[in-house]
């Protein structure tokens, strides 16, 4: 069972990571000491109240930031900045918006020709059920598309990594589940390492091999729960509502 | 109905104001002031010589080579500028101290320099106009939001990439704010500088005519193609505002 690989291997091991930011003269401690461990391909999800410390956490973990103290470990080298291993799906998007979808889906690929590139990028537009809007920009797009061309973009690098934060929370619960469907079809095929931070309880169950709840700031892990259940996922079945609820009731609701 | 009343009301207004202009210059007696038909009648005189063109294009050529002279030199110093902090903070009070010193002022120094040719005029639109696009292409590699830059970090690409696809195009809304604003100011001061010196442009034109036998008409008809062209010019920068690759920064 994956939970007993935590604080042993893993591919990505995050070591009592905490981190505090200067506030007023004082000191806000956002991070208070975190430490879990990703297999390979595993899917963990993050929840926890807002303003915790979710973004935060992650963009320690992805190199973008650096803990206070602890270290992070991903394929057993320390964390010491952000790589094409690992891309980051940001809460803000950050689609350019002076490239057009294809021009955006090319950017990170460093091989082949342009020719090779366009069509890997076409590819992976498709993939995300944007054929037909490869030269559009991003400013002709809905803030749906906009999410799946960055989700495109970070798969057609085929990163070993992928880190969400909060990917779909600016969309409205139907496209939020499209999206999530859409991303299992993807992730099934691929089998990326994700670590996705949400706030949305259910979002976490559909899509998590394990979830861990975040406490209040400063930050800390309350509880890990394993979901063992094979996809597709019926949301409404009673396993999945039982473990929400105990999920909800450790985020005091 | 917008599109009517933005071309409708200005002409209106202009209509009201000649037609205010002929009354008082007809009422009156001074002899000096001309009537807008005798400008017209001016106009048409300079264009069957054929000096108008020649005015004209050398304004035109002036302001076409400072302006371009200002731009090969201020996006990349902008550009340079506001990537790498300790060029911007050693340039910067420079820029700051020499951008409010009005070109005119540059002129006995130009003339001194440069004698009373083409070099002088050129000169002094150089000064004018590199400064609004340094601060412009400076300030707008500044406002790049961080995240497209930390994106761009995270997929690790060359310096050269990074620079052709994210801070370049990110800025070039702003490089064209400031070529805008540095043409307008070009044009400004390419008019003063050929009434200093020089025998050609439509800044020779407005005193020459005064100078030569008070000719009125022609001051005012160089008043109004020097308004007109300045107008075409900013026309021709907005076109650029329009190109696909800058729409981005307006849509929204
Ligand atoms: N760069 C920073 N400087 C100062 N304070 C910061 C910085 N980044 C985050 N914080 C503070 O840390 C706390 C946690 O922020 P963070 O964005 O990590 O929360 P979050 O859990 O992602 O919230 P949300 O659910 O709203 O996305 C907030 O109180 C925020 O003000
Ligand atoms: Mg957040």
């Amino acid at each position: 069972m994956r939970g007993e690989a935590v604080g042993i291997t893993g591919r990505i091991l995050v070591r009592d990571i905490k981190k505090g930011f200067a506030k007023d003269g004082g000191r806000l401690d956002v991070v208070g000491g975190i430490s879990f461990a990703v297999d390979d391909g595993e899917i963990v999800g993050i929840v926890g109240p807002s303003g915790c410390g979710k973004s935060t956490l992650i963009r320690i973990i992805a190199g973008f930031d650096r803990p206070d103290e602890g270290q992070v470990l991903v394929d057993d080298l320390v964390q010491k900045g952000p790589s094409a291993k690992g891309i980051v799906i940001s809460q803000q998007g950050s689609v350019f918006p002076w490239l057009t979808v294809r021009q955006n889906l090319m950017f990170g690929l460093n091989q082949g020709s342009e020719r090779e590139k366009a069509e890997l990028a076409d590819h992976y537009t498709a993939l995300v059920g944007l054929k037909g809007f490869e030269k559009s920009y991003p400013h002709e797009l809905s803030g749906g598309m906009l999410k799946r061309v960055e989700i495109a973009r970070a798969l057609v690098v085929k990163p070993e990594i992928l880190y969400m934060d909060e990917p779909f929370s600016a969309l409205d619960a139907l496209m939020n589940l499209r999206l999530r469907i859409e991303l299992l079809r993807i992730l099934e095929k691929e089998r990326h390492t994700v670590v996705l931070i949400t706030h949305d309880v259910e979002e976490a169950l559909h899509l998590s091999d394990r979830i861990l709840v975040l406490s209040p700031r400063p930050t800390r892990i309350q509880a890990t729960f394993e979901v063992p259940f094979p996809h597709p996922r019926k949301l409404t079945s009673p396993e999945i509502q039982t473990l929400k609820s105990s999920i909800l009731s450790e985020l005091g609701i | 109905m917008h599109r009517v009343r933005k071309i409708l009301s200005p002409v209106a207004l202009i209509s009201v104001l000649l037609a205010a202009w002929w009354i008082v210059v007809a009422r009156g007696d001074g002899a000096i002031f001309p009537t807008p038909w005798q400008v017209v009648q001016g106009t048409r005189e300079l264009i069957a010589d054929g000096t108008l063109v020649g005015h004209i294009s050398a304004s035109l050529m002036r302001v076409g080579a400072g302006f371009l002279l200002a731009t090969l030199l201020a996006v990349p110093l902008g550009l340079w500028m506001g990537r790498v902090d300790a060029v911007y903070d050693t340039l910067n009070p420079i820029f700051q101290i020499l951008r409010p010193i009005s070109p005119i002022a540059w002129i006995p120094i130009a003339i001194l320099w440069l004698g009373v040719g083409n070099a002088a005029p050129i000169f002094l639109i150089f000064i004018a106009a590199i400064f609004p696009m340094i601060v412009q292409t400076a300030a707008g590699v500044h406002t790049i939001e961080q995240r497209y830059l930390q994106a761009a970090e995270n997929f690790g690409v060359s310096r050269a990439k990074l620079f052709r696809q994210v801070v370049f195009p990110a800025v070039l809304p702003q490089i064209i704010v400031g070529m805008r604003i540095s043409l307008g100011v070009g044009w400004l001061v390419v008019v003063a500088a050929e009434m200093i010196a020089l025998r050609s442009g439509l800044g020779y034109l407005i005193i020459d005519s005064r100078n030569a036998g008070n000719r009125y008409d022609l001051v005012v008809s160089g008043m109004v193609i020097i308004g007109l062209i300045g107008l075409l010019l900013d026309g021709l920068m907005r076109l650029l505002e329009g190109l696909k690759s800058v729409r981005w920064r307006y849509a929204r």
